[in-house]
This record gives C-alpha cells, structure tokens and sequence, in this order.
C-alpha cells in the first residue's frame, strides 16, 4: 500500500541518509581515484566531470525532497485533523525497534508526530530542499561537490531524527549529529586553516552544551524512570500537585545548558559567528533556520518539566533576553555581510529563549518558524551577493548593487523588513508575540530589552541593505562591483519563495487584537506546556505594537540616515566605513571587536588549559611517577649494591657478622 | 547448533591452533615471505571462525563461565587443573581477541617488516596467551598463560619497536612483572587459606568463588584488602589506571603498529577482565570497601589522561593517553556496578578495541609511508589520502563517543550507571565527553586539515588493500555495534546480572543503585505512566 508506506515515519530520515551514503561513496571513490592519478602534484584536485556533479546533485536533491514529501503526507492530514479537535489528535508514535536495553535504561528507535514535531518538520524538509537546490548553483564549481551534498544529505537526516524523535537520547543521536554535520560544513574548505579550526571550535562549544545534556537526560530518567516524552505527561500531570523539588530545577538547568550550546546562547555563542567560514548556503540552513533552532526545540518539548522549575525558567529569559541585545550590539558593526546575519541569528534566538522563560512557549517555536524563513532568505541573498562579488564578504567594498542584481535586492529587501517586524510581514507577528507575552507576565524589564533590541536589529539589518545595495560601487579597484550580475535560477527562485513566505508566514499567528484567532497557538497547545498568560486589554497590546512598529521605523531610519544617504563617489574604503566608529567611540570599538570574548576565553580558560596539560606531562607524568618509579628501580640496585658490599668472600667477616647478630638476639632477648 | 559434544575440543583448539600455527612457521624450511604470510593468515582465519563457532553455540542466558566447559587434572599433586570455560563476557572478548590478530595479519601483509617470520610467530604466540587468560578458570593456568602473554609482546617491542625500544620493552616488562608477581603470591596464599578453610587442595576459580561467596574462608578485613589489593594491582597496572600509567605512552610510541593495535585493543582490556573475573568475585568486601578510592582514582585517570593527551605532539602518544582515559572510565563503571555501569563497561571495552585499535592501525598506515608520528610532519593531506582520512575520522568520531557509533554507546551505559550510584562521579566521569572532543579533534586538524605544505606528503599513497582488508572489519562493527548494540549487550547480559548478585550482596549503602542526592523521587511512579498508543 502506498498510503501505508507514506505513514511510516522512519522514511523520513532514512531517505536522506541512503542519499548521504550513496553521494559519500561515490564521492569516495572518486576522489581516491583522482588523489592517486594526482599524487606528487603541487595542488591536487580539478572541477569534477559534468556526469559526476549531475548524480550528486540528482541524488542529493531528490532524497531530501522525497523526504519533504513524504514529510507533508503525514503532516498536513495530521495538522488539518488536529486543528478540528479541541485538544488535539493523539501524537502518532511508532516504534522502530529497541535500540539499547541495559540495567534500568531501555531506549527505542521510536518516532513520533505531535504538533510540535509537525511545525518543526514542516519548514526543515521544506527550506532544506530550497537550500539543496539553491546548493546545485551555488556550489557548482567546487571540487568537493559530491562531499558537500554527502554532509548535507546527512545532516537532513540528523536533523529530521532529532525532530522525529520519540525519546531525549534519540533526539540526542540526532542532535549530536548535526553537530557533526555542522563540524564537517563549517570545516568543507579544510585546507584553509580558519575553516578548519572553526569546526573544531563549533564541535567542541556544542560539546560544553552536550556535557550538560546527557547529564540532563539521566536526571530525565531518574525523575521518571523514562527518557520518552511520555515523560513530558508524567511532567503535566505533577502540575497539579504544585511540587518542584531541587531535582526538576538541576535537570532544567542541565537540559538547558545543552540547548545553549546548540543554540549559540551566552556564553557558548562563540562558535557560531566562526561557523560562517562554511559555504553560505550551509550558513542558511545549519545556522540559521534548522540546526541552530534545536535548542529552542527542545525547551518547548520539555516545557512542561520546566514550568516545574519557575526559577529555571526565569534563568532561560534572562539568558535569552542577555544574548539578544548582547549580539545585536555586535551585529551593529560588522563590517562582513554573513557576520551580521550571524549575530543576528544568535541574537533572534535569545529571542526565541526569551519567549520560552516568561512561559510562552508557543511564541517561541513561532519565532522559530517565522525567523527560518526570513533568515534563511537573507542568507541565500548573502550568498547571492558574495557570488556576485566574486567571494568577497566584506560590505565595505561593496554598494550599488540593487541595480545589477535586482531579485536579490528585492528578496533580501522583503526579508529585511520582516526581521525588523515591519507591519504585515512574518517578523512583526511573532516578535510581537514574544514581547506581548513578556508584557503580559508583568516581565517589564525583559520586555523593554526586547523593544531595545528590535530597534537594534532594525539598525543593522537596514545597515546591511544600505551598505550592500545603495549607494555607489565602491570595490578595491578590481571593480568586482560593476561586473556583478544576477545569480542562476536555481539560485533565485529559492529566494522568492522565500521572501514569499517571509510576507505570509506571520498569519498563522495573528492575534486577536488584530481580528485573528492565533492559529499556531491553539494548534501547539497539545505539545507544549501553556502556563496561564494573564489577558492584556486589547487597547493596551495594540498601543505596544504601534511603539515595536515605531521602534522599528526609528531604527530603519537611523541606519538609512547613518548609511544609505551618503553616496558618495568610490574611494577604496569609503567614509560609511567609518560611520560607525565615529559616531560611537569606543564604546564602538568594543563591540566591533566583539566585547573580547574570544579573547577573553583565550586567556581564562584555552591557554590555561594547554599550560597545565603541558605540565601534567611534562612535570607529573614524567618527573613525579616516572622519578618514583626510576628511584624504585635505583634502589633495588642500590640494594644490590650494598649486599656486593657484604658479600665479600671471607670467612672472617661472615664470622664477625654472626657474632654481632648473635649477640644482638641475645641481648634482644634478655632485654624484654 | 548443538556443539556441547565438540564443545571440549573447541576450546582447546581455540587457545592451541595459533601455537600450532607459530610451530609450522618455526619450521618452514626457507625464507618463503609469501609462505610464512600465508600460513599466519589461515591460522588466525581459523582461529576467529572457531570463535564464531564458539559465538553460535553460546547460550547467553549463561551468566558463570562454564559454556565449552574442559576440567582434567594438570599438576594433581598441588590440586591444579587444566579448566576452560566461558561466558558472555570472555567470549565478547575472545571476539575481539582473534578478530583483531586477523587485523594485524592483514595489515602486517601490506607493510615491509623485517624478520617477517619472527614476527608472525610472536603474534600467534601472543594470540595463545591471550585467549588461554580469556578461558582459563583455574587461577594458576591463567596465571601461566598472563605470564606467556607478556613475552612475546616484549618482543615485539623490543625487536620490531622504534629508536627507544629497549627503554619501552623494559618498562613495559617491569612494570608489568612486579603486578604479576603479586598477584602470583597473592594466588598461592589464597590457595592456602582455601586449603584451610575446606580442606580442598584447589586452584579452580569456581570452587573459590563459591567459598568466597558463602563466606567459607573467613578472611580477616585487613587480609582480604591484602589479598584484593594484590589482585587489582597486578590488573590495575595492566588497564593502566592512573597512577599506573606512565609505562602504556612508552610502549605505545615504540611498539610497532601491531603491537599497537594488539597492546590497546586487547592487552589493556585484560585488566578490566581480570578485576571483572577474579578480583571482584573473590574479594566482594574488600572491593565493595575500597570501590570509593578506585572510583577516585578512575575520575583522575579520566580527566588527567585527557588533559595530557590535549598536550601531546605525537599521535601515538595522544592516542595512548585517550586510552588511559577510557580505560579508567570503564574502571568507574565497575566500581558503581550498577545493571547499565557494567553493560557499559563491557560494551567499552570491546568498542575501546575496535576505535582504539583502528586508530593505532590508521597511524601506522601512515608511519609505514612516512616514518614519523609527530603530527606537525603532516597537515593538510586529506586530499592526498581520501580514504584514510574518511576511515580515521570514523575512528575519530567512534572515540569520543558519537551517538550512532560504538562508543556512544558504552558511555552513556557507563555515565547513567554511575548516575544512579553518584551524580557528583558522573558530572566528572561526563567532562571526558568535552576534553575527548578537544584532544581527538586536534588531532585531526592537524593531521589531516589545513593547508597542504610538507613536501614530503606530496608522495604520501592511500591507505592499501591489504590494509584497508584489516580495518574494514573494524568499521563496519562500530558503526553496526552502534545502530544496532543489543546483540552484544544481550551476549554479556547473564555475566552483568552475575557480577551484580555479587556486588549487590555485600555492596555497602554507598554503592548501592539509589536515588542521586539532589533528586527527591517526585512520586510519579504511583502514577500510571500513559504510554500513548502506537497509531499504524
């Protein structure tokens, strides 16, 4: 039956990774046979042959879009059915097999699709499919090309399991997969020393994350004997009986920890400004609408433990609301097009956790969903961009391309204005969401670094355009600017899509205020925890949005007035350049810089780090232990030695020593 | 298949046909490389299928190691016999065992080797003494076979090893004999006090775990601490557990790739078997009284041995000093002998094999074509070596515990185990997961990434059929031991429940599996869990 197959939720993952395995061996295979027809030569490697690229991308394009069909299959008669019932459908979970059974842990292979799971596999296999086609462009002259597609093949499957599953350590399968995917993009060009070294950094923060999470996952089970998320009814039911002891609050905190280091939140958000090092689209898809999002995910999956844990909530939107205006401070002055959105991803995620701590769950997983749109759009613009520029990043030398690529400008445009949360479009909705929300819990003082931060990331993005489009080429002199032209098809159409749904998406969550029902709320009420958000008058909530809509013009218009008027002629860095730090200061100057963390983390903990290993081994391991063990030794010779010393031969000294012996027992004797 | 009828012979044929194989290259007239290759590959060929045999007949609901069973009298007079068993735990081992030695084979056809023919004789001598400690049941014979296990790898490292392999295959020795020699005193005494206590003359492993465990021999505390200390000593110094463990980086960097592969894969795990098999069982008080120290010192050798592997220039050095991290994790979980510590521990110590012993493989494949290990010798040849690379970052990822790979699996069995028994243990049991990320990664990087400009790499070749023939199986297992761990975790379950009932016994409260402090049972368990229907 093929309506039976398409209900089988494993198939979801899998066909992503038969396509991995099937582009990796191939990918292998070929290059062995080009390493040994290539050996001794200075700079090994060609673009591959036209057969080759078209299997890669045939194969890494089609299992990725199989899976997002199949995906849609079951999801949308799920949802529709879902939204007739007032709790909700069941979730449909289905059992795979038992992956690992020992002492009082079992762990299945079980999938399972509930609402949450459904909003998240929706915009995943959707937007990946986008990217995988947008990739088929945009990679096309790389040799590692059969590569690319084998990691992004499997980090849909690792992504779609960690959305898919039906347990903590199935997700963790999935979760520390896609870390291994991001280690591997982030690294794709490895003979460049930054690439290579930004994906141990990514891997290495997640694993701090991670350290926290498998913690998290044995309290999970120590706190209910289970790790499935039946464990998250267990959690609701306890609601009632009002009790949080110290247990719920450490595994929140533990859980947490690890979405904080796959979510980039502060202080584990170091690596993923460096992850921008992999190819764009990699950037638009790991770290900005999918992988990076897991964090959030999983707070709301585990919603109802952490309602338990009110304190543990109020740490999470702190967290949040810190890392939003904390990143977008930075974001302000970057001066490479893909670093900005990279701050401005970390700093929409702290968004999302700020939703998530003052108990509005839903509101963040909405924000996720709006933010993969718009973010993924601006990154495959970025992209778009920096192809155009022949591979430079750095929007210094770049200005006046809205002419010369005209669809770029407009989808990046649109995306724009909807992560600055411009009236109708998706961002205004779901930020509206998260800050009503804030408000609403008497949270003043998140809600007002939130308004803070929307005025900021309306800035930096208008700033991104300004410097990007407007304005005059200004170039290093090779004039990459005035060659520029518009990207393929395969390029662009991912980006009207997505500009598209950037527009649209916000509908889904139109609040009442404005005449809507909040569609995605009622329909993620049956997964997620809803703690009692106190009703706000409808006067009150419209007169906070026209002030986030004020916020946002301001911020829009500052950066035009900093950025965009000054068009000047094209000198080879142009006075824009300085905008920022001349009208900031120092204060400008740090956060150029980062506010040091890097180097902050350097001192503090790498370099102490490698001072005392060099010192356990050099000092401990081979001075101490190895002294004791070489004194041992020279002792017994020592030994040896001094009964040489007695054993001389002659009779005469044997004798003496007998009599003295003899005399001392005696005397020994005698004495007691 | 019923093999209880051939079963006597089996072992017997198992432990001898590597000697057996050793003998006829003693005598193979000529210097026929091609012939003396041959033979040592059938032999282990052989070997491992008897293993499979023995893997096929094996009921594991077995939990004491009498599967196979031989008992005939060897020396009568002193009451010593020659007695063979198994169970889940040693044949997982003996797996490992005869797979790996098919592995060294492999790869050892593929490589130039001087005195070809005394190395492959040191080896099938090796694989003899290897398999005679895994099913010898009475002490003394497996004190002999302990004993025959560490001449031929003194050899190894002593004739084929590197420039301070004099200096190694003396440390190695020492420190290993003064273990060994304890323990032989520790056996004799406890012979004697058997004799005593029963007035049986008796050498047999089951005869005195049944007296030990009815409490037969009425040691005093401070006697079995002796007894168990001399035991665990002579172990300890095997795993290497910190601070035992400054002999494994030494013999490592110079033993030759198959006494590599070989000395970390199997040799180490010999230690953990042995406190599993006697030091536990016999001495069940003094374990239960001194496993708060030994967990100690295990949480030491966990994050000491990251530590200075992070530090390492050499990659044979680093990779020894991951192992001494494993190994002590492994160590941890035999101490919190909790159902999922000791599954998890048994489980790493085959996976430990497999990654580890991969890993030495890869650097030898490297070693064989460039004749260093110090990693600033590379760098950037990923390109160059496609195939390598792929199959080391496998290794690589299998070693710090991937989930989906091996080692995933041994460690979270491990850190929930200790979990139940002592959160505080297993937050700094979880900080390997980190530091064996950082060490690992970097030495992939620079290994393998960044930019290409050694101009001696520029000939660097890829990784061999015959080699690529030995590591091959070692993949495929961690990646299928990974996705698919219950076959092994089922084949070690009746030996887990077994060592349980004898930790559980005498386990002070302590050690026992209980609620970790700091987590109050919210009560939920009166509730009925509803587990919501699977929908088709």
């Amino acid at each position: 039956m093929v309506a039976d197959s398409m209900n089988q939720l494993w198939l979801i993952p899998v066909l992503p990774l038969a396509g991995f395995l099937l582009n990796g061996l191939v990918a292998l295979v070929a290059s062995s046979i080009r390493a040994e027809k290539e050996s001794g030569a200075d700079h090994p490697g060609a673009p591959l042959p036209y057969a080759q690229r078209l299997f890669h991308g045939i194969v890494g394009v089609s299992s990725v879009g199989l899976a997002a069909v199949l995906s849609f299959a079951a999801l949308v008669p799920y949802a529709l059915g879902s939204m007739q019932v007032p709790e909700g459908l069941t979730p449909i979970v289905q059992k795979v097999y038992t992956w690992m059974a020992a002492g009082d842990y079992t762990v299945d292979v079980a999938f399972r699709l509930d609402a949450l799971s459904a909003l998240m596999l929706s915009f995943v296999t959707f937007v990946g499919t986008l990217i995988h086609v947008y990739s088929v462009g945009y990679m096309q002259k790389e040799e590692g090309y059969g590569r690319y597609f084998s990691y992004l093949n499997l980090f849909m499957f690792a992504m779609l399991t960690l959305v898919l599953a039906d347990s903590l350590p199935l997700l963790f399968v999935g979760w520390e997969g896609v870390g291994l995917c991001s280690y591997l993009l982030i690294g794709y060009y490895y003979d460049k020393d930054f690439a290579a070294a930004a994906g141990k950094k990514a891997f290495i923060a997640n694993r701090v994350g991670d350290f926290g999470m498998v913690l998290g996952i044995f309290g999970v089970f120590a706190l209910f004997g289970t790790a499935d998320f039946s464990f998250v009814e267990l959690a609701k039911r306890q609601v009632l009986a009002g009790d949080a002891p110290l247990g719920v609050y450490a595994v929140c905190l533990l859980l947490f920890l690890g979405a904080c280091g796959k979510s980039a939140q502060v202080p584990l958000h170091v690596w993923l400004p460096d992850a921008m090092a992999g190819p764009t689209p990699v950037s638009a898809l790991i770290h900005a609408a999918t992988m990076v999002t897991a964090g959030v995910y999983l707070v709301a999956r585990c919603s109802a433990l952490f309602v338990l844990a009110p304190d543990a909530l109020t740490l999470v939107a702190w967290i949040g609301a810190g890392t939003a205006i904390f990143a977008a401070t930075i974001g302000l002055a970057q001066n490479d097009i893909k670093k900005v959105l990279a701050y401005s991803t970390v700093s929409q995620l702290g968004y999302m956790f700020l939703a998530c701590g003052v108990g509005a769950f839903s509101a963040g997983m909405f924000h996720v969903f709006t933010h993969a749109f718009f973010k993924a759009c601006l990154f495959l613009g970025s992209g778009s961009v920096i192809m155009s520029m022949h591979h430079e990043q750095d929007m210094r030398k770049m200005g006046g391309l809205a002419g010369r690529i005209p669809q770029t400008f407009r989808t990046m445009l649109v995306a724009t204005l909807a992560i600055a949360g411009v009236f109708p479009l998706a961002g205004f909705f779901s930020k509206d969401m998260i800050l009503g929300s804030a408000a609403a819990t008497g949270h003043w003082a998140l809600y007002a670094v939130g308004l803070f931060t929307a005025g900021l990331t309306a800035f930096y993005m208008f700033r991104l355009v300004s410097m990007t489009f407007f304005g005059q080429a200004r170039g290093d002199g090779h004039g990459h600017g005035e060659h520029a032209h518009e990207s393929p098809a395969t390029m662009t159409i991912p980006l009207w899509i997505l500009a598209a749904l950037s527009v649209v998406a916000g509908l889904l969550g139109v609040p009442a205020a404005l005449g809507g029902s909040d569609r995605i709320g009622r329909f993620l009420e049956a997964s997620v925890a809803h703690p009692e958000i106190p009703e706000m008058s409808h006067g009150l909530e419209l007169g906070l949005m026209a002030l986030s809509l004020v916020v946002a013009v301001v911020g829009l218009t500052a950066a035009w007035r900093w950025y965009g008027r000054a068009a000047g002629p094209a000198p080879a860095v142009s006075p824009q350049a300085h905008a920022f730090y001349e009208k900031t200061g120092a204060l400008g100057r740090l956060v150029a810089n980062r506010w040091n963390v890097d180097e902050g983390i350097e001192a503090l903990v790498l370099s102490p780090f490698r001072k005392i290993g060099t010192f356990l081994w050099r000092g401990f391991d081979a001075l101490f232990i190895d002294g004791i063990a070489n004194a041992s030794a020279f002792l017994v010779e020592l030994l040896g030695d001094l009964l040489r010393f007695f054993t001389t031969g002659h009779v005469r000294n044997y004798a003496l020593a007998f009599t003295l012996g003899f005399a001392a027992l005696v005397a020994y004797l005698w004495m007691s | 298949m019923n093999l209880q009828p051939l079963g006597a012979d089996l072992l017997t044929t198992l432990v001898f046909l590597p000697t057996l194989g050793a003998l006829v290259l003693a005598f193979l007239p000529g210097s026929s490389k091609v012939a003396a290759k041959a033979i040592a590959l059938a032999t282990s060929v052989l070997t491992f299928g008897v293993s499979v045999l023995l893997y096929r007949g094996f009921d594991p609901a077995i939990g004491v190691p009498e599967a196979f069973a031989i008992d005939r009298p060897w020396i009568p007079q002193f009451g010593i016999r020659y007695q063979l068993g198994m169970d889940g735990l040693s044949l997982a081992l003996v797996l490992l065992t005869t797979l790996l030695t098919v592995s060294v084979l492999l790869v050892s056809c593929g490589q130039e080797i001087e005195k070809l023919k005394g190395y492959l004789i040191a080896f099938l001598l090796l694989e003899t003494g290897m398999l005679g400690s895994l099913v010898a049941l009475d002490t003394l014979l497996f004190y002999v076979f302990w004993e025959v296990m560490l001449v031929p790898m003194y050899f190894i490292i002593g004739v084929w090893g590197g420039k301070r392999r004099i200096y190694a295959a003396m440390k190695f020795f020492l420190f290993t004999l003064v273990g060994s020699l304890l323990m032989f005193v520790a056996i004799l005494y406890t012979a004697n006090v058997h004799l005593h206590a029963t007035g049986i003359q008796s050498f047999s492993l089951a005869d005195w775990t049944r007296a030990a465990s009815a409490g037969a021999w009425h040691l005093s505390a401070g006697t079995e601490a002796l007894l168990f200390g001399a035991f665990a000593l002579a172990f300890l110094v095997k795993v290497p557990l910190w601070p035992l463990h400054t002999w494994l980086p030494d013999a490592h960097v110079e033993a030759p790739t198959g006494g590599s592969i070989i000395l970390a894969g199997v040799l180490l795990k010999l230690g953990t078997y042995g406190l599993l098999r006697f030091a536990y069982p016999l001495f069940p008080g003094a374990a239960a009284r001194y496993g708060p120290l030994l967990a100690v010192l295990a949480l030491i050798g966990i994050v000491y041995g990251a530590w200075v592997a992070a530090a390492q220039k050499d990659m044979k050095k680093l990779v020894a000093y991951s192992s001494v991290s494993h190994l002590a994790l492994v160590v941890l979980g035999i101490v919190a002998g909790t159902g999922a510590a000791l599954s998890g521990a048994i489980f790493q110590m085959i996976g430990h094999g497999l990654t580890t012993g991969l890993l030495f493989l890869l650097v030898g494949v490297l070693y064989a074509r460039r004749h260093t290990r110090e990693m600033a010798d590379y760098g950037g040849i990923a390109a160059r070596v496609p195939v390598t690379t792929t199959l080391f970052l496998v290794a690589t990822l299998g070693s710090i515990g991937l989930p989906g790979l091996n080692g995933f699996i041994g460690e979270f069995l491990i850190l929930g185990g200790v979990f139940q028994v002592n959160v505080v243990w297993a937050a700094v049991a979880a900080t390997g997961m980190i530091l064996g990320a950082i060490y690992l990664l970097t030495l992939v990087q620079k290994v393998f990434w960044g930019p290409d400009t050694v101009p001696a790499n520029r000939t660097l070749t890829d990784i061999n059929g015959w080699e690529l023939a030995g590591a091959f199986p070692l993949v495929a297992l961690i990646v299928l031991l990974g996705v698919f761990p219950r076959p092994l975790l089922t084949l070690v379950d009746g030996s887990v429940k077994t060592l349980q009932r004898v930790g559980m016994r005498v386990g002070p409260e302590s050690l026992r599996p209980a609620t970790p402090p700091g987590l109050k049972r919210l009560g939920v368990h009166e509730l009925v869990a509803p587990r919501t229907e699977a929908v088709r």
